[in-house]
């Protein structure tokens, strides 16, 4: 980066990053608080706008890269993974970020999410999840609980839902976390550690459709019980929580349970959350404990380093081309092997 | 003319420019062109025999086509005909269009190669068989009830029955392989022993094994004197009486070497490339007959090209978008079933106004149809296979070397006119190869790519167009022209949402428009024969080679008949209509059921006469001549076409 565009960088502010496209979404819409969270990030790193590029596929989460204002595509159904793959690999210089939704990245584009996460693109994704199908009015979702009402499924939606963390873990995701749409502290922290990773982040972030499913997650987001039904988790920190803070997770081999503090249980019996644990095991217990069983762990589960798709191949690339020395023609790659003469008289020679 | 390999059988007198006595008293004929299918199992090493004859052929100066024919399993069972694997090759001493009709001389490695290969073979023709491989099982796998070498079946070829399999043990007997391992050098014998017949050099496949086998020297050495072996049994033996000489052809100068389609398609998106300052990025999934292009590509990581194997075709093409708007040079192959899979994204490309290569490998559909077998079914997917009104440029490479050209011209379209352009390849070109005149990289003309840069005090257009209707290529890391683009319906200028129907007529029209406009700049439509008369033949794509023979036996015998080969499917030269009225009849060979027949017809208003193939082969020439004179001599054809057997059953 050069200087100039250090110093103009760090001008920006969170306004700076507004597209100037009239918001679009339902007034009371969890999405006002997650793009008012991402402006911040944003303005906080320093990103340049010409830098940054938003990619998003079909669903209300998707109309994301509209209202900022840096480069991005609206892209087709799911297919946000893979376009935002193809652009990372030719443009690594590139901050490329990928919004998508519980249907757009769970469903119809499960599996570009799954390669996208093995492959550890450097990208940062973002799910929101709001347990239904918000733009097309109201139909079950990967992530609806079972028996729940809905649109397409009026009896109670009959199959059992998807853990978004544990298919990341599952995937071999080397960051993964979760925060919740009006979790602003919380939820600007995590963007900014997922910014900040290197590799592909993926962040499921709680969010609160108000029209078709509205309190999905109160049991998270309702101040009179979210103590309790929510788990901060913080590296190097015990999994303590609940209002007075007397409640923690111990594990008993791989099995987690609830302890009070007291009556012979001490902070030293609570598990330590560790998320640059080599082994993604214990991320994925944790990914596993779901309300009403367990509080919910919130923040970042996994960050681990591993080797890029985008490193890794633009180092190939760089290798190739060194170890030559000078770069090879073309005109030599297509005189290698047999060739054969024919002089201008027209008589060929061997 | 040169007399055919059959009229020079033991028992005919020989004719044919005699050039003297070889060893053993065996005479030298001198043929004009000739063409052999090496036949055998699928695990018998008939594509490298094939593929080495051909090489060797072209490298001593003949032109060559060629016609690899091999089952969808890697083993199918062994000694069926269901497995057998066939590589027929034309070569000449002239310019050789098709890789022949018939074949003159064949190498049949087992009964079932036999059984479906000898209706091919002309009679008097040179059969080659390994009457090792002729027991009572193998007959029975072959479905023969007697011995087809001793029952008459073969009674009106030139049979020589060479013990193979017992020569190549006998040839590698010291190097302590398996039986299995000698086995599999039988090949190299036979091609010793062809190459013995036709007096072809063996150094261009000494190179080869060496290359190949080099890292496992007994392997090697065992291939060599397999080769050497057969060769030496041509020498030597009393039964084959005489060999072949095809001088080299007469072509422009320059230099050449041979080519496979695919690997010419893969050079010229490496050239187009390096012309237009783009790095190439290539997604691709897997698929028969495609994969040789991204096989080829994968190699060439030190001339930037950056290769993506997606987990699966819509992640191919969504990449090949992302990469894109990067400001690479985005392509994706496949065939037509990926192709399917991709077309909404194809439609995002379209919306988004990107420059895109699309390259179709078009298989025998539909479904998963035959995918080792050629066809081409595939244009009205190209054309109208999208959602909406979603016009691409269509090219379509007309021979192996021929893939080079269509690359670069491809690319060329893509970003001067902002739109995916679709290649449709088939298996027939991908697979076969012929001799390519290298170009000069600094002979080839630039193309021009162009990135915006910000205007002081002009706010910036995602959607402004020029002369062509194109749209700027504006690409991330640009300071100001920050923008969003997607697959929501533009502003017409802005490029921002809109839902206004008046907007949205003026979008689709102009995107119409502007693919449209592609043909303004094509060259003038060519066509050989007279100006105007009593039949037009009208060819795309692979029929080339087969329908440009046909029209030279036909201006032989003196018919009233003119070619023109289409390049450019969509648009389709503006100059065509205009050529079309000029001529009677206009006849439209096609390895489908009348696809460009059905777009010449709606388009100009005028009929047209439909030839029709799908059974997974080119057509044979002698079938377009036949197709030809029935419409000269009686106006219509004689010959059913698949589509008039259709009419007639719902009638």
């Amino acid at each position: 980066m050069s200087v100039d565009a250090l110093i103009e960088a760090a001008k920006l502010t969170p306004n700076d990053y507004a597209s100037g496209q009239e918001v679009r979404w339902c007034p009371g819409c969890g999405d006002y608080a997650i793009l008012a969270q991402v402006k911040k990030t944003l303005a906080n790193l320093g990103l340049p706008r010409e830098k940054t590029v938003f990619i998003s596929g079909i669903g209300c989460s998707s109309r994301f890269p509209y209202y900022v204002n840096t480069y991005g595509i609206h892209g087709i159904h799911g297919r946000a993974p893979a376009i935002a793959t193809g652009l990372k690999s030719v443009r690594p210089d590139l901050h490329v970020w990928v919004i998508t939704g519980d249907g757009d990245g769970l469903s119809i584009g499960g599996n570009h999410l799954i390669h996208v996460l093995r492959r550890n693109v450097d990208l940062t994704i973002l799910l929101f999840n709001n347990r239904i199908y918000g733009l097309t009015k109201g139909q079950s979702s990967p992530t609806t609980p079972l028996g729940h009402p809905t649109k397409s499924n009026p009896f109670g939606t009959l199959e059992h839902p998807v853990n978004a963390l544990s298919l990341a873990i599952g995937a071999e995701a080397t960051f993964v976390a979760r925060s919740i749409d009006v979790y602003q502290k919380h939820l600007g922290m995590v963007l900014e550690r997922a910014a900040a990773h290197k590799g592909t982040s993926f962040v499921e972030i709680y969010q609160n459709c108000v029209v078709f499913y509205d309190g999905a997650w109160e049991y998270a987001t309702d101040r009179q019980v979210k103590e309790d039904h929510v788990l901060e988790l913080e590296h190097g920190k015990p999994m303590l929580f609940g209002k007075n803070r007397n409640k923690g997770i111990r594990f008993r081999g791989c099995v987690p349970e609830i302890v009070e503090l007291g009556d012979g249980v001490t902070e030293a019996d609570i598990a330590v959350h560790d998320e640059k644990a080599a082994d993604p095991t214990v991320a994925y217990v944790l990914s596993r404990m779901r309300y009403p069983d367990f509080p919910e762990p919130i923040g970042v589960f996994r960050a681990v380093e591993h080797p890029t798709y985008d490193g890794l191949l633009n180092e190939q690339v760089a290798k190739a081309i060194a170890a030559r020395g000078e770069p090879r023609s073309l005109d030599d790659l297509f005189h290698e092997g047999d060739t054969w003469e024919v002089p201008e008289d027209g008589a060929p020679s061997r | 003319m040169e007399p055919p390999i059959s009229s020079t059988s033991n028992n005919s007198a020989a004719g044919g420019a005699e050039k003297g006595q070889g060893v053993m008293e065996k005479r030298v004929i001198e043929l004009e062109e000739a063409t052999v299918r090496f036949a055998g199992d699928s695990g018998d090493g008939m594509q490298l025999a094939g593929t080495q004859f051909t090489h060797t052929s072209a490298v001593a100066g003949n032109d060559v086509v060629t016609f690899p024919d091999f089952p969808a399993e890697i083993r199918a069972p062994r000694g069926t005909k269901a497995g057998v694997s066939g590589f027929q090759v034309h070569f000449g001493a002239k310019r050789v269009y098709t890789p022949g009709d018939k074949v003159d001389a064949l190498v049949a490695m087992n009964p079932a190669a036999l059984a479906t290969s000898l209706p091919d073979l002309v009679p008097g023709g040179l059969l080659i068989v390994d009457i090792d491989s002729f027991s009572q099982r193998d007959l029975e796998l072959a479905g023969y009830k007697s011995n087809p070498l001793e029952d008459g079946t073969v009674a009106n070829y030139q049979l020589v029955t060479v013990e193979i399999t017992r020569l190549t043990r006998e040839a590698v007997k010291d190097l302590g392989l398996t039986t299995k391992e000698a086995d599999r050098c039988r090949n190299f014998f036979a091609m010793g022993l062809v190459y013995w017949i036709f007096d072809r050099p063996l150094e261009p496949t000494l190179r080869f094994i060496e290359a190949k086998f080099g890292k496992r020297p007994v392997i090697a050495e065992a291939n060599r004197r397999a080769l050497m072996a057969g060769y030496h049994y041509g020498e030597t033996t009393e039964v084959i009486h005489h060999r072949y000489v095809v001088p080299p052809v007469k072509l422009p100068p320059g230099t050449y070497r041979n080519i496979v389609g695919n690997q010419a398609l893969a050079w010229g998106l490496m050239a187009a490339s390096r012309l237009s300052g783009c790095d190439l990025f290539y997604a691709g999934y897997p698929i028969t007959p495609a994969s040789d292009i991204l096989h080829e590509l994968a190699l060439r990581r030190e001339f930037g090209v950056r290769v993506f194997q997606a987990e699966d075709e819509i992640a191919a093409v969504a990449a090949a978008i992302g990469a894109s708007f990067g400001g690479a040079m985005a392509v994706t192959a496949s065939s037509g079933p990926g192709i399917s899979l991709k077309l909404e994204g194809i439609g995002l490309a379209v919306m988004l106004e990107l420059p895109l290569l699309v390259i179709d490998v078009q298989r025998a559909g539909p479904s998963t149809g035959m995918p080792t077998k050629t066809e081409q079914a595939d244009l009205l997917q190209a054309m109208f296979g999208r959602h909406g009104e979603c016009p691409v440029a269509i090219l379509a490479p007309r021979s192996p070397a021929d893939c080079f050209d269509i690359a670069i011209e491809a690319w060329r379209i893509a970003v001067k006119h902002m739109t995916p352009v679709f290649i449709l390849s088939d298996a027939y070109v991908a697979n076969g190869s012929e001799p390519w005149r290298i170009p000069k990289m600094s002979s080839l003309p630039k193309i021009p790519v162009e990135h915006p840069q910000p205007v002081e005090g002009e706010p910036f257009l995602p959607y402004a167009r020029n002369e062509w209707l194109a749209r700027p290529w504006a690409i991330p890391g640009t300071p100001q022209l920050m923008h969003r683009i997607g697959g929501l319906e533009k502003q017409d200028g802005t490029g921002a949402v809109s839902y206004d129907g008046d907007n949205h007529q003026r979008m689709v029209e102009l995107r119409a428009k502007k693919v449209a406009l592609i043909a303004k700049d094509y060259p003038p439509q060519v066509v050989e024969g007279p100006k105007s008369g009593k039949l037009l033949i009208v060819s795309w794509g692979s029929t080339y080679g087969s329908v440009y023979s046909a029209v030279q036996e036909l201006w032989a015998t003196g018919q009233d008949v003119a070619f023109t080969h289409l390049r450019y499917l969509n648009p389709l030269p503006l100059d065509l209509e205009e050529i079309l009225s000029r001529y009677e009849h206009v006849m439209v060979p096609e390895l489908n059921l009348g696809q460009l027949a059905l777009l010449l017809q709606a388009k100009y208003l005028r009929p047209v006469h439909r030839v029709n193939k799908v059974k997974g082969r080119p057509f044979a020439v002698n079938e377009l001549v036949e197709a030809a004179l029935a419409i000269l001599e009686t106006g219509e054809k004689a010959s059913q076409t698949s589509e008039n057997v259709i009419v007639e059953y719902v009638k």
